[in-house]
């Protein structure tokens, strides 16, 4: 068995040019898994001869190679796969995995891609976002990877995805029973600001001892008046494990708690796999006196009128002139394909 | 280990990257939303009396580096051993307290869930996944459950039932974080009973 620790492939960055593909929309992308891999990913293909490879291409040298599905070996796969059921079955509970080499770069969320690539299958279609966006380069990136690697579908729609990997943010549709929402999470323990030792927060988080997050949370309101954290704001799952939901906007918090998708935490470069099944109390840490709050918007988005999404500032020009639009593209499109318009978007309805 | 047989070599997966993904799909649905059987595709063709269904967790979650613990009815079969040996490369422990994987054909003998790898409080997934083959569920009567993953309480029972298994389960739930984790399959079903999983009637 072929040990994938080993750091031969160049990162994925320097294979998919920015910009190459644009998002693929609708369902429906072949969903063959012996896809032929093209020159720009040519590098990702593996030794010959990889257990359960089901696919053999001829790459720029003409020699016939194989890869895995998914790009992970089946050893891989199978320990990833152990984590995640530990996980559900322990929700919030950060569950050690030995985290593969990617090709490419931690930042780019190798927890993710592992996660997605053990639970994909030829049936699924995947949907990768990136603070909420589906076209930016790490979003692109992610899926063409698995359009390479696993020949699964893609789409940009999140009522047609089965598997949506997400970076930052949660969508805004809600998610339904047969959806798996994959998070990349750079730093998974909650406690590792207040407590830099891995020993000690294991035991912090044995004991149920959570008094440090309190005293955190409480002194962010005796300096600003208020709770200031606004991202990877902690929650307690199923009032048990402290728990970072990922560098989401609090804004996304309510929507882990009860939600009917199946939620899976991968951090790579920390090695650690946690879950939140679906119908699971995800409760946001406050106080009697200083309640849990999300981020309201003064106004809509300007291009489709959407009121109670998450909004990000958008500079028109040098003067400025600036506009606040849904950070998620694919809620924004449907509205406005929908009819709806903003104050920016031209023609009003 | 047993001579290689051609009983050992066959009845694996024909398809082993797509089969160990949807009988991990099928297994990872079971836990997630538990006392809720869903469909097992029909895969693997173990030595009796390892179930298919048995056989095709195994496949899809053993290999050298999970101990595998097996039942008295199956440790006692040669071919059974030398099948999993041969599929999965799982050593296999006498030691219940060592085993990663309890794989149990006869569920009336069940040992009690606290022989099994219960964990630590720092790593609680340092526990055993009993995987055991029963007759039948029955999700009209039998006791309710509820937790993580169930919208609403959900009744649920797997036939044959060890005598004492509810009590041992309350006490087992009540280890939580700690405790096992079981994966119940029957005929073409898996049902998941995650140590999250607690008796609506106790508590
Ligand atoms: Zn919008």
């Amino acid at each position: 068995m072929t040990d994938m620790d080993d750091a031969r492939f160049p990162p994925l960055s320097n294979s998919l040019p920015r910009g190459e593909r644009g998002p693929v929309g609708g369902s429906g992308a072949g969903a063959d898994a012996g896809v032929e891999l093209n020159g720009a990913l040519s590098p990702l293909v593996g030794e010959s001869g990889r257990e359960g490879a089901p696919g053999a291409v001829l790459d720029d040298q003409a020699n016939l190679r194989t890869y895995s599905f998914a790009y992970l070996d089946e050893q891989t796969k199978r320990m990833i796969r152990r984590a995640i059921l530990k996980g559900i079955a322990i929700p919030g509970y950060q569950v050690p995995f030995a985290s593969r080499e990617m090709p490419m770069p931690y930042g780019w969320g190798t927890g993710g891609v592992q996660v997605t690539a053990a639970v994909l299958g030829p049936d699924d279609v995947l949907k990768v976002i990136d603070q909420g966006a589906d076209d930016t380069t790490n979003a692109v990136a992610i899926r063409g990877f698995f359009q390479k690697t696993a020949g699964v579908a893609t789409t940009t729609r999140t009522a047609d995805a089965t598997v949506i990997q997400t970076r930052h943010r949660i969508p805004e549709r809600t998610l339904q029973a047969h959806q798996i929402l994959v998070y990349q999470v750079p730093i998974p323990e909650p406690l590792r600001y207040l407590e830099p030792r891995e020993t000690e927060t294991r035991k912090l988080h044995g004991l149920e001892e959570y008094g440090l997050m309190h005293v955190k949370l409480y002194e962010d309101i005796a300096r600003h008046g208020h709770i200031a954290t606004t991202y990877a704001y902690p929650v307690k799952v199923e009032g048990r494990y402290i728990m970072d939901p990922s560098p989401t906007p609090k804004f996304d918090n309510p929507k882990m708690h009860r939600s009917k998708a199946l939620q899976l935490f991968g951090a790579g470069r920390e090695k650690r796999i946690y879950a939140v099944p679906p119908h699971t109390d995800v409760v946001s840490l406050d106080f009697e006196d200083h309640p849990f709050r999300i981020q309201t918007f003064k106004e809509p988005c300007a291009l489709c009128g959407a009121e109670g999404v998450y909004l990000d500032e958008v500079i028109l020009d040098d003067r400025g002139g600036r506009m606040f639009v849904c950070s998620d593209t694919d809620h924004c499109e449907e509205r406005r394909a929908e009819g709806h318009r903003g104050a920016l978007s031209g023609e009003s309805r | 280990m047993a001579a290689l047989t051609a009983d050992t070599l066959e009845g694996g997966f024909h398809d082993p990257v797509f089969q160990s993904q949807a009988v991990f799909r099928a297994v990872m649905a079971a836990l997630a939303e538990p006392a809720r059987p869903v469909p097992l595709p029909p895969s693997a063709r173990p030595p009796a009396p390892l179930t298919a269904e048995l056989g095709a967790v195994a496949l899809t979650l053993a290999d050298p580096d999970t101990p595998v613990w097996l039942d008295p009815a199956l440790a006692a079969s040669d071919a059974v051993r030398a099948w999993l040996a041969f599929h999965t490369g799982a050593p296999v422990t006498a030691e219940p307290m060592d085993a990663a994987f309890a794989l149990v054909a006869d569920p009336a003998r069940l040992p009690p869930l606290s022989a099994f790898a219960q964990g630590t409080a720092e790593y609680p997934d340092r526990s055993t996944t009993l995987v055991i083959a029963v007759e039948r569920f029955d999700t009209a009567a039998g006791p309710l459950f509820t937790g993580p993953g169930f919208e609403t309480p959900r009744r649920f029972a797997a036939h044959p039932e060890r005598i004492g298994f509810l009590d041992q389960w309350a006490a087992n739930r009540a280890l939580f974080p700690r405790g096992v984790d079981i994966v119940f399959v029957a005929d073409g079903l898996v049902a998941g009973l995650p140590r999250s999983a607690r008796l609506a009637t106790t508590e």
